[in-house]
């Protein structure tokens, strides 16, 4: 394997990682509440905006900035759950995904109206560091990037695994009237869970912005990420998220080096009709 | 003379789990059939495999002379098998007389030929009155006869019931009865799952029983409901 | 159809006479701009009623109708300005193409058991795929686009579509119009009650006897049909296209602006809602601009908003319950 495909394939696993916890927040959502976020992208490119301005103005390190923006993106997920979502739930399932479909519109084109279709990059003092090890030249961003989307999806996974509210809403994915039965507030634990989903995001974005430049443009295209890595790595798989993640980044970027920049997420559409139709379980989730 | 319906050894599996094992019985034409046994004896599961929804593991179904097993139920449907099922669905925000329209169009090329067929069988089962409302509000007894007209509409020589009497009350119960005598005096063949035995007797000429999948006693009323074997798996001792 | 028009209640009758007069008539008193309004307003309810066909009555979303609409508007008008071949014939070879890619949508996503939101992403994968795709052909100009030139031979008179507003203004007039009429037909019609019952309940339809793969895929077949010849509109209307516009998931979403407000699954649905929704879109861009506010974004912000209040408010548009105010009560479709 040359020198450059090791490379590229390097980096795509970094960028891989970050692709896997965005999808992640997805897949938590719609593993539990059957919520298909349609907005997901459009709120990634909000928290890159947010680790913008609070670069552009503040000059805060998205390394720092992202504990806040998570947060607060718990808290927006949360209030919007329950504000908006909630009784979309018992309803059917098209006017879910339109009401978000509407949400998605608003949001972007509010972004638009803010900043403008322009890319604000943020420049980060060691943006065009990188380590080299043997014949690899690993961006620094990226693998501080990699390494904190990492670091978020463990402490979830455990968070799920080992926490009363993360068996809790395990409890309510897999067996609702079971749930309510046993006295769990599903309301609450939706509401818990759609924020963390939203921290997910808000994490995401502030590490991709330190790898991409905010623009409005890129939200549809993340929606539609973030949707393809759960179906490929599978839904209701936290793991899945991130193998689907690191599949989609290397295989996005060896197409962009080796077919076109342009057409490399044809080919993760292609991948998607293609997983649709032989294996929609995706690699590592249940059977529908 | 040839059964309309003819059900040969067949078997269905549920990862491990036999839900049907090895059930003949022949279904003449004309007859009331009744398929009783506790619940988990498999009873909608074999019905499910008349009507097509599911294929059976092994064994031969043949409706009026052609093998059904493996086809889709729309295909059987239109062979001449209707049905209705266990937990009601009409469609729901269609109106009673759309319903029964849907299931005429079967039979029918048009819709006002449609319209006359969704008209008799509407007055046929007492829902004439009811025909512009929609069927999600309509009370469950109206719900159970708004599918059976809907199934009957499709003009049928087979009708299958599951459990088309669970949770009416006995003057509703033998309403239904009433109905379907009449339409099997008119030479429809039924063929019903039931645990209502005030209907089981009021109407069947033969009963099969099932218990654990397989059939364990088989015959008319009057030899099956004392075979010590069924007593004792379903109907209890003070049945007797 | 005679019993359609027998069916309606009288006022019906006259509101449908008299809007229809109004509408041929609004040339004379409209000027150029709100006769550009206009002419988006029916060609929204026809692209609406289109989209209509496939989820109001076949229970069926599509998120990528933008793929239909595209390859119709590019095959007619690639075949104009690689062949000089006009419209009125090109339709007919758009109209094979995008039928072809709606049975392949259909035959991948049916008879894999793909349904709801899976089918719905499936349909997007498809429109983005191929706007990617046509980003690179190099034969009806890549992603800088495809423009028909307002001065090669012909193409100025009205059988290459080169008019102005007022012939593309009974154009949209005349498909808004048909699409509805037949609508209406369909609904009354066999297949119509077939699509209704496998919207309300695909199983219980089989047991009725009704192949669901088929009705499906008739749905899809006329919908993806009509739907490019909303796009040869689109193309001879605006004279240029970019693949990243036309194919664009913003299409796909303006699709179903109208007929989910105005009303899914009904026949007027879409002609409500596209009369309601784009002038005042349209209103408010003017309203900025006089402002001085220049902002890219807010007339899609109004219909995002729209679109959330509906949906959560009323649920079954704008329509049903106008009909109800008015007094029009019809059974719901």
């Amino acid at each position: 394997m040359t020198a450059i495909t090791l490379n590229i394939i390097v980096q795509g696993i970094l960028t891989g990682l970050v692709y896997g916890l965005m999808a992640l927040g997805l897949s938590v959502i719609f593993g539990v509440m059957r919520v298909v976020n349609f907005a997901h992208g459009e709120f990634t490119v909000v928290a890159m905006y947010a680790a913008f301005l609070l670069f552009d103005m503040l000059g805060v390190s998205p390394l720092i900035s992202l504990l806040p923006i998570a947060v607060a993106f718990f808290f927006l997920g949360y209030v919007l759950q329950r504000a908006l979502v909630e009784p979309f739930i018992s309803r059917a399932e098209h006017e879910q995904f339109i009401l978000l479909v509407g949400l998605a519109t608003v949001v972007v084109n509010g972004l638009l109206l803010i900043f403008g279709p322009d890319a604000r990059p943020i420049n980060l003092p060691y943006s065009f560091d990188s380590y080299t090890i043997g014949s690899l030249f690993i961006d620094k961003v990226r693998v501080f990037a990699a390494l904190g989307a990492f670091a978020i999806c463990i402490a979830l996974f455990l968070f799920f695994r080992y926490t009363r509210t993360g068996t809790a809403i395990r409890a309510c994915a897999d067996n609702l009237t079971g749930a309510g039965v046993v006295g769990l507030n599903v309301k609450q634990l939706y509401a818990v869970t759609f924020g963390l989903g939203f921290a997910c995001i808000g994490a995401a974005g502030t590490l991709m912005a330190t790898i991409a430049d905010a623009s409005p443009g890129l939200a549809p295209a993340y929606t539609l990420l973030a949707f393809v890595i759960v179906i490929i790595g599978g839904l209701g798989s936290m793991a899945g998220a991130l193998v689907g993640g690191v599949l989609i980044g290397i295989s996005e970027a060896l197409a962009g080096f080796y077919i076109q920049p342009s057409m490399k997420s044809m080919f993760s559409f292609a991948l998607l009709i293609l997983v649709l139709v032989l294996r929609p379980q995706g690699l590592m989730g249940r059977r529908l | 003379m040839t059964a309309l319906l003819s059900i040969d050894g067949i078997s269905k599996r549920f990862r491990g789990l036999a839900a049907v094992s090895r059930v003949s019985f022949n279904v003449q034409q004309g007859d009331i059939f009744a398929v009783i046994g506790p619940n988990g004896a498999g009873k909608t599961t074999l019905f499910n495999m008349i009507a097509g929804a599911l294929p059976p593991d092994e064994g031969s179904i043949t409706f009026a002379g052609t093998r059904t097993e493996g086809l889709r139920s729309d295909q059987i449907a239109r062979l001449g098998v209707g049905r209705t099922f266990q937990l009601v669905r009409p469609f729901p925000a269609l109106t009673v007389e759309d319903n029964v329209i849907i299931g005429a169009l079967m039979q029918t090329k048009t819709v006002r030929d449609a319209e006359t067929i969704a008209r008799d069988t509407m007055a046929r089962l007492d829902l004439f009155d009811k025909r512009a409302q929609i069927a999600s509000s309509l009370t469950l007894p109206d719900r159970k006869r708004l599918e059976v007209a809907r199934a009957l509409a499709t003009g049928p020589k087979l009708l299958l019931l599951d459990e088309v009497m669970a949770g009416l009350r006995p003057t509703e119960t033998d309403r239904i009865v009433a109905t379907l005598r009449d339409l099997n005096r008119g030479g429809l063949t039924i063929l019903l799952i039931e645990h209502v035995m005030r209907a089981v007797t009021a109407l069947a000429s033969r009963i099969l029983v099932l218990h654990h999948g397989a059939a364990i006693a088989e015959g008319n009323p009057e030899q099956v409901l004392r075979d010590p074997a069924v007593v004792e798996s379903y109907l209890g001792a003070e049945s007797l | 159809m005679s019993d359609i028009w027998q069916r309606l209640p009288t006022r019906g009758k006259i509101l449908c006479l008299a809007a229809l007069a109004a509408a041929i008539a609004a040339p004379l008193a409209a000027d150029r701009y709100l006769l550009s309004v206009l002419i988006l307003v029916f060609y929204f309810a026809y692209l609406g009623q289109a989209w209509n066909l496939l989820m109001g009555f076949a229970g069926q979303l599509s998120l990528g109708h933008a793929l239909y609409l595209g390859l119709g508007a590019y095959t007619a008008t690639a075949l104009w300005t690689l062949f000089g071949i006009g419209p009125w014939v090109g339709v007919f070879i758009a109209i094979p193409v995008a039928a072809a890619a709606g049975m392949i949508v259909g035959w991948l996503g049916w008879r894999f058991a793909i349904e709801g939101v899976y089918f719905a992403l499936l349909t997007i994968a498809f429109a983005e795929f191929t706007r990617i795709g046509f980003d690179h052909l190099q034969i009806t100009g890549a992603s800088a686009g495809l423009f028909l030139s307002v001065n090669s031979p012909g193409s100025d008179k009205w059988w290459n579509l080169g008019g102005g507003p007022l012939l593309y203004y009974y154009l949209a007039l005349i498909l808004a119009a048909a699409a509805t009429l037949l609508v209406a037909w369909l609904r009354r019609s066999p297949l119509g009650y077939r699509w209704l019952a496998v919207r309300e309940d695909p199983e219980a339809a089989q047991a009725a006897g009704i192949n669901i793969f088929r009705a499906k895929m008739i749905a899809m077949l006329i919908s993806a049909s009509m739907t490019a010849v909303g796009g040869v509109f689109y193309g001879f209307y605006y004279r240029n296209l970019f693949p990243s516009q036309v194919f664009d998931i913003g299409r796909s979403i303006e699709i179903i602006m109208a007929p989910i407000i105005g009303g899914l699954g009904t026949v007027f649905g879409p002609l409500v809602g596209a009369i309601l929704l784009t002038p005042l879109g349209e209103s408010l861009t003017a309203l900025m601009q006089h402002f001085g506010i220049n902002t890219p974004g807010a007339k899609s912000i109004f219909y995002g908003l729209t679109l959330m209040v509906i949906i959560t408010l009323q649920p079954s548009g704008v329509w049903p319950w106008l009909a109800r105010k008015l007094g029009l009560d019809r059974p719901r479709a």
